[in-house]
């Protein structure tokens, strides 16, 4: 693309790419797969909303969280707790020493609503908070430890003991947050029961459908100057604050819009799968999200969604066969992808396929020849294509 | 929280607690010691650290069952031989992960992290195939077991103040390795300058491999201390990796003393509170402070000013 | 004492007071004062070690002072952020070329042009006819008007060189700051540079560090002396090349 010609933000390559990903998501897979298979699709979908925000904050911007799970739980935990409440009806808990307040509230002897679960009757109220409370958050980790220039490994660990804590917080307050075994036994939401296949269906659509929001979301930071701005801070941190950049507030910036997408992702989880709990926030969940990023490439933004859908699809029938072996598989994953594809498949689809495609699919042309992908560059993670 | 116990009961509780937090301060120490070299020094994130303590571990638990079912009569020094076989093991597989691994990732930090991660993965799952599910526990030998009476509400396990003597030495050891001997010279004479250290002859490559596996080495030893104290399962180590780092790095991550000092204050802080309020509490309320501390001064608690 | 020190302020674009840094008690920098007019092209040489950079760190806010004062247009530096500092007119050029390598030509200098700084301000910021133009002229200045499509990473060492500067020609800053701006460069691009840089610091004060005497002559007002921190000779050329003490610590070598 040349300077002169680019007035839109999606690229003739980004949009066939994205009609591509709509009609497989759309059209294919509910036409192939049976129910019970498109809801295991429904539910790698919303994990997908998290190795997006990471290709903005991880590839583009270089700032590895390794607590993506907390931004999900947190959007999980918001809808769940509204669900919940929706199920607590005095009328369905009746038998309970309180009644009108969830079950596992109850069980600790607990006889009022936590002042906190109060606002979560309303459902404007949950959606914004779905979207908002992860973003708050994000901002003050974010505000602290980047207006201190605190990034790269440092971040990484904080971000992972906030994991940690995040999880002993929740499994430990259980009477507040239902403990090890989470927020289970969802019914209805505004009345319409998500717990029938029909229901399963139509919250897949609307999950794709929210997806796709989300990548034009994407797509638009990522051809924005800000986009730009995340490239150049990567590489060089110290010109674009001589530019006259604070740099800390766009880190902040892409941090929050990170942990926005992974709730909506968290939320659509809950609403899917029908439950929530602590195993979706702590570190393992939240570096797993990590490898689906690393696995599409970092620098992709659709590389991330096939990412999260083959490693997921790979760990599902893995696991169904030979439980031992997959542990072993996705390790294997890690050090593979670190070490010879540090580009995921987007790099490989870029290296072998794209050129092949002829000049719509590829940029390769004006390179002097694309460094292979086994063999990156030794300043980052960051291989020639920004592979899309 | 204070006003159900007297004075003197008080005393006692934080003594105990004290004593407590001084075991779970030695495990600290001895994971965070090769964290501190590995990371400090190196800049390279092992997330697969507390595997290879885990390694250790298993070591001890092997040399343990030898020695009662060949050599009963020795059984009192098994554990000396036992670290220095863990030793020798973690430090083993430390040079062949760096040579395979970690030699292509030095300028990749983040990398290491998800290379290791994985390579703990991969170990963890190998431990539950070829040692089991189950978690195992050493038997002590008779001379560590029971308790010194200090006063009437105050005694102290043996076994624990063995660990804290053993956590001492090596301590020391590590120190004078560092600060005090040629090789600690050329260690951090790569650190500093890679290229400038090439290039008066020292072979950095293989002061790296030797520097990891020391870091790795260190790691068994800590297993081998650890049996002592706890049982040991596949996941053992995992459950103390985030600590370890977080010790390390509210330390300052390059200064050792900065490690024993941050790793006392975590494992006093945490085993104090652990008594007042519930485990988990105590622990969330630990790891956020450090966090909060580490927001408002990120360096840690110890640093070198340099001029860039 | 202060309204004297205020009084003499005004006449300058940039005056160093007191200067001090230390770092855990090495005084790069020792109590050091110079004063650079408007227009005036200052060049500071020193040996290596002298503190030069740190100069050039301190004024652009990259390393705080421990003591002293920097004034920018009767603005105190030293109590400002790098960005604040470069949003009041002060550009610097590192030492090796500092550009984006990831990016094109083209957006290495749409990033520097001084529009859409804030977050906000660049997810809205649009490529118009301005920025284009503007760019153009610029590459066209750098010498690499037909490499705008180019991925920075690919342009010679002199070019990047170049280009850096040209991020720095599209700031417009008022206060120019090079460190070894010809440092690396082959003979003709040496000669291109120089011609270059004669061109883009008329209108400005323009701080350089330079190592090439040859160069040195060619463009600077007044040279300073640097040694151990601090000022060891400052004055034009001529004079500063007559001082013993300068010819004894540098250029006698």
């Amino acid at each position: 693309m040349t300077q002169s010609g680019r007035t839109f933000f999606l690229r003739p390559r980004d949009m066939i790419g994205i009609v591509i990903l709509a009609f497989l998501l759309i059209v294919v897979l509910p036409l192939t797969l049976d129910n019970f298979r498109l809801q295991f699709v429904g539910k790698y979908l919303t994990y997908a909303f998290v190795a997006l925000g990471l290709v903005l904050c991880w590839g583009y911007a270089g700032i590895l969280s390794l607590g993506q799970g907390v931004f999900f739980g947190l959007g999980g935990y918001c809808m769940a707790m509204f669900l919940k409440l929706e199920a607590s009806s005095v009328a369905n808990t009746k038998i309970q020493t309180t009644p009108g307040i969830p079950d596992f509230m109850d069980w600790n002897q607990i006889t009022a609503l936590p002042w906190f679960w109060e606002p979560f009757r309303s459902f404007p109220f949950t959606v914004l908070a779905v979207v908002l409370v992860p973003a708050i958050f994000a901002f003050i980790v974010g505000f602290a430890l980047f207006k201190r220039r605190v990034g790269g490994v440092y971040f990484a660990i904080i971000t992972q003991a906030l994991a940690a804590i995040m999880t002993i917080l929740i499994v430990g307050q259980q009477g507040y947050t239902g403990g090890i075994n989470g927020i289970t036994d969802l019914r209805t939401l505004n009345g319409w029961d998500i717990r029938t296949d029909s229901a399963k269906t139509v919250l897949y659509f609307v999950c794709v459908g929210l997806l796709i929001a989300c990548i034009l979301i994407a797509y638009f930071v990522k051809s924005s100057k800000l986009g730009r701005i995340l490239v150049a801070m990567r590489d060089k941190e110290d010109r674009v604050r001589f530019s006259g950049y604070d740099v800390s507030n766009f880190k902040v910036f892409v941090f929050c819009l990170a942990a926005s997408l992974s709730a909506i992702g968290g939320a659509m989880f809950t609403l899917q799968v029908g439950f929530m709990s602590p195993s979706f926030v702590g570190i393992v969940p939240s570096i797993e999200m990590v490898i689906y990023t690393a696995v599409g490439g970092r620098l992709s933004i659709l590389g991330a969604i096939y990412g999260t859908l083959l490693v997921n699809w790979a760990k599902t029938s893995f696991s169904e066969t030979f439980p031992e072996l997959w542990l072993l598989g996705l390790g294997g994953l890690f050090i593979a992808v670190v070490l010879a594809f540090p580009n995921g498949i987007a790099g490989l689809w870029q290296t072998y396929v794209a050129p092949r495609l002829g000049p719509l699919f590829s940029d390769a042309v004006k390179r002097r020849d694309a460094t292979p992908p086994a063999t990156p560059p030794a300043s980052g993670p960051v291989a020639p294509a920004a592979a899309e | 929280m204070f006003s159900d116990y007297s004075l003197a009961e008080l005393g006692s509780i934080f003594v105990m607690q004290g004593f407590a937090g001084l075991i779970l301060f030695s495990v600290f120490v001895l994971m965070a010691l090769g964290l501190a070299i590995i990371f400090g020094q190196m800049g390279v994130i092992n997330m697969a650290h507390g595997e290879f303590m885990i390694l250790g571990a298993y070591v001890t638990y092997f040399t343990s069952q030898f020695f009662l079912n060949y050599l009963p009569g020795l059984f009192g020094i098994y554990f000396f031989i036992a670290m220095i076989l863990a030793f020798i093991a973690a430090g083993a597989l430390g040079m062949a992960v760096e040579w395979l691994m970690i030699r292509r990732l030095y300028k990749r930090p983040l990398d290491t992290l998800l290379a290791t991660w994985g390579l703990s993965l991969i170990l963890q799952q190998i431990y539950r195939s070829v040692f089991g599910p189950r978690e195992v526990g050493v038997e002590l030998p008779g001379w560590m077991m029971g308790s010194l009476p200090v006063t009437d509400s105050i005694e102290m396990q043996i076994n624990g103040l063995f660990v804290m003597g053993l956590t001492i030495c090596i301590t020391i050891a590590v120190a004078l390795l560092m600060y005090r001997s040629n090789w600690g010279i050329q260690v951090r004479a790569v650190v500093q300058n890679r290229i400038m250290a090439g290039a008066v002859g020292i072979n950095t490559e293989k002061v790296d491999r030797y520097t990891f596996g020391l870091g790795c080495g260190i790691a068994g030893v800590a297993g081998s201390a650890f049996t002592m104290i706890g049982s040991t399962g596949p996941t053992s180590g995992q459950l103390y990796i985030v600590d370890t780092f977080l010790v390390v790095v509210f330390g300052g991550a390059q200064s050792l003393l900065g490690t024993i000092a941050s790793a006392f204050t975590i494992s006093q802080a945490q085993s104090t509170l652990e008594f007042f309020l519930s485990g988990s509490m105590a622990k969330v309320l630990t790891l956020l402070g450090v966090v909060i501390i580490l927001m408002l001064r990120p360096q840690g608690l110890f640093v070198i000013k340099v001029r860039r | 004492m202060n309204v004297i020190t205020d009084q003499m302020n005004k006449d300058f674009v940039l005056a160093v007071e007191g200067l001090t840094v230390s770092f855990d008690g090495f005084k790069a920098v020792n109590d050091l004062s110079f004063y650079v007019d408007e227009n005036e092209i200052r060049v500071i040489i020193g040996p290596n070690g002298a503190g030069k950079t740190t100069v050039l760190d301190l004024i652009c806010g990259r390393t705080k002072a421990t003591n002293g004062s920097i004034r920018f247009k009767s603005q105190e530096l030293t109590k400002m952020k790098e960005h604040e500092i470069v949003r009041a007119g002060v550009g610097r050029k590192f030492q090796n070329p500092s550009i984006y390598e990831d990016l094109t030509v083209f957006e290495n200098l749409e990033i520097s042009y001084p529009k859409g700084r804030s977050v906000f301000g660049a997810l809205a910021f649009r490529r118009d006819a301005p920025v284009k133009e503007r760019v153009q002229e610029i590459a066209e200045t750098i010498f690499l008007a037909d490499q705008l499509d180019q991925r920075a990473e690919y342009l010679s060492h002199g070019q990047k060189q170049w280009l850096e500067i040209g991020m720095l020609l599209i700031q417009d800053p008022e206060l120019l700051m090079l460190d070894e701006p010809v440092a690396g460069m082959s003979v003709s691009e040496r000669k291109k540079t120089a011609e270059l840089l004669n061109t883009i610091i008329k209108d400005r004060s323009v701080i350089v560090i330079e190592h090439d005497m040859k160069f040195v002559e060619d463009i600077a007002h007044k040279v300073t002396v640097l040694h151990q921190g601090k000022i060891l000779s400052e004055g034009s050329m001529a004079k500063v090349q007559a001082d013993p003490k300068v010819v004894e610590v540098y250029l006698g070598h």
